[in-house]
């Protein structure tokens, strides 16, 4: 037994021209949760298709519970439960039947699938559903009952896809505390995702994925000190009085940025709330409106134009992902 | 991996789906009507027969059994194509289970369905006057021939689902094998047609069992010495077809 959940060294994934993985390194100490976190296109979905088994990768060593993808794939896949970004059930049938068929084909015996599937029912709090089919279900409850599925042998090591894209707020916390829920039993969680939020929540270490490589990782608070501190915003009503606003507002006057054209401010604050309050009573002497002043938290787009040189911000226009 | 790992894996994914006619029972029975319509169309609409001696009905019947069989090939391709675009496709290929099991549930259900399928035809033949003149035995013969025609069908249908994988493809393939089922001698004696139309209709795979099958039933058309034939023609295209649909499966995403 190793001490490492996830081991991957120098892994290349090419599809045609785009390489979608440019030699990722990763490494997932067991019984944590781990977030890779990059913008669309990044390599994250990649990257856990092959840890999951499901695509082959080109170049490199991947291993998952101690076993190899490659050539000991039915070993992993006895030790993995996985959760994609789409659901991965049979929509035809209900929530019981589909339980019960993955228990069987984790060769639990047609009367421990049974048990298995009315106790994952009960603790997803699905028992309701009967035979109503899974394509009538809602997103969270879909998302739910995919997650009861991946979880039927108590896997080491579980991925999670952008487990929450697409889900209302509600939805989405339901899955963020199913997912704290599962940590405490030592399983071993490989959580992808767009999100910041999401990442910082749940995950234990963080990496960030870019262009089919690591650019950092760390805890969310390492990654936060990396990226820089909070910021205040503030508008001016009058644009001829955005150099004198400058002037006024906490810290150095060279870290102010300026957008003339929007009438915008922004600088970086250490002190939260006392700077916001700062900010607010020194425009306020000087009889400068503001028509907003936010005090606000790094965003992901500045994580990355901090963590990458290009500054490629999520959002911005890049292939979609392949999912093959 | 034991043997009965294989077995039950199988059995599981043929119970899927059945579970999934138990869901849809008017698309099964639509799958049902569909070849008795034919015949019906055939036997009292368009008739005649070309260069046939003999009953109309007794030459036709067989050959719509061996066209039915034959057509089950893009019932199948549809299916798989539906399946693989599906996420449980994902669920089921990143669990420990039998490789192959995924297609083997899939094939059980088509040939039980076949085998509804032939009887409804069988009975529906009996009723519009079609007999089976040769005993039980070769009545028996003749049904496991075209069986085993379904089961070559299937494969291909498989293999080329997971070829093509798109649902575009599946419609290129279901006008294609209309040709395919024409340019046998389901409906007409090759002797009526160009001689070298004539022959690629003998040659046809399809036309083998047919006139295998016409014999064993005692109906027109029928000659004796295509048995052979119509056993090998499709065992060949079962040894090139099921181990490359089975291989191409376990390769998806490589």
């Amino acid at each position: 037994m190793t001490a490492d959940a996830i081991l991957v060294e120098g892994a290349r994934k090419r599809y045609g021209e785009k390489e979608a993985l440019a030699g990722l390194d990763l490494t997932v100490r067991r019984g944590t949760v781990h977030g890779l976190l990059g913008p669309n296109g990044a390599g994250k979905t990649t990257t856990v298709r092959i840890l999951a088994t499901l695509l082959r990768h080109d170049e490199g060593l991947v291993r998952v519970a101690g076993h190899d993808v490659r050539t000991e794939a039915r070993e992993v896949r006895r030790r993995i439960g996985l959760l994609g970004q789409h659901a991965a059930l049979d929509e035809e049938l209900g929530g019981r039947q589909n339980l019960e068929m993955f228990g069987r084909l984790h060769h639990l015996g047609a009367r421990r699938a049974g048990s298995r599937a009315d106790e994952l029912l009960e603790r997803f709090g699905l028992t309701d559903t009967g035979r109503k089919p899974v394509k009538q279900f809602s997103g969270g409850m879909r998302r739910r009952l995919d997650l009861a599925a991946s979880l039927i042998t108590d896997p080491e090591v579980l991925f999670l896809d952008e487990p929450t894209t697409g889900l209302d707020p509600r939805g989405r916390g339901e899955v963020w505390e199913s997912v704290r829920s599962l940590v405490g039993g030592g399983t071993t969680v490989l959580l992808t995702t767009q999100y910041l939020e999401e990442a910082d929540r749940l995950a234990d270490r963080i990496s960030v994925v870019d262009e089919g490589r690591v650019v950092a990782d760390g805890t969310a608070d390492e990654l936060k000190a990396k990226v820089g501190v909070d910021r205040i915003d503030v508008v001016v009503r009058d644009g001829a009085r955005l150099d004198e606003a400058a002037a006024l507002l906490p810290g150095e006057r060279a870290e102010v940025s300026v957008d003339a054209d929007r009438r915008r401010l922004s600088v970086p604050v250490a002190d939260r709330t006392a700077s916001l309050a700062e900010t607010v009573r020194a425009l306020a002497e000087a009889g400068i409106e503001a028509e907003d002043i936010a005090l606000r938290r790094p965003t992901l787009d500045e994580v990355f134009l901090h963590l990458t040189a290009r500054g490629t911000a999520p959002g911005a226009d890049r292939e979609k992902e392949v999912a093959a | 991996m034991s043997a009965a790992y294989v077995v039950s894996d199988c059995w599981t994914m043929t119970r899927r789906e059945l579970a999934h006619w138990a869901r849809q029972p008017v698309q099964v029975l639509v799958g049902l009507v569909f070849p008795v319509m034919m015949l019906l169309m055939f036997g009292y609409l368009v008739g005649g027969g070309r260069g046939v001696d003999g009953d109309y009905v007794d030459f036709l019947v067989p050959g719509m059994l061996t066209l039915t069989m034959v057509f089950g090939l893009e019932g199948t391709m549809t299916a798989v194509t539906q399946d693989l675009n599906k996420g449980v496709i994902d669920r089921f290929r990143a669990m420990p289970m039998t490789d192959g099991a995924v297609l083997v549930g899939r094939s059980a259900a088509d040939m039980l369905q076949s085998t509804v399928g032939l009887l409804v035809m069988v009975g529906v033949g009996y009723a519009i006057g079609w007999r089976a003149n040769g005993g039980p035995g070769s009545t028996l013969g003749a049904l496991g021939l075209l069986l085993l025609l379904r089961f070559a069908m299937l494969w291909i249908g498989i293999l080329l689902a997971l070829v093509a994988g798109r649902a575009e493809l599946v419609q290129a393939v279901q006008i294609l094998v209309w040709p395919i089922g024409f340019l046998s001698n389901a409906f007409a004696s090759p002797d009526s047609m160009p001689g070298w139309l004539g022959t690629f209709v003998e040659w046809n795979p399809m036309s083998a069992t047919a006139t295998a099958v016409r014999d064993l039933f005692g109906n027109p058309g029928g000659e004796p010495g295509h048995i052979g034939a119509a056993v090998v023609w499709p065992l060949v295209l079962l040894a090139v077809f099921l181990p490359l649909a089975v291989r191409k499966f376990g390769r998806l995403g490589k």
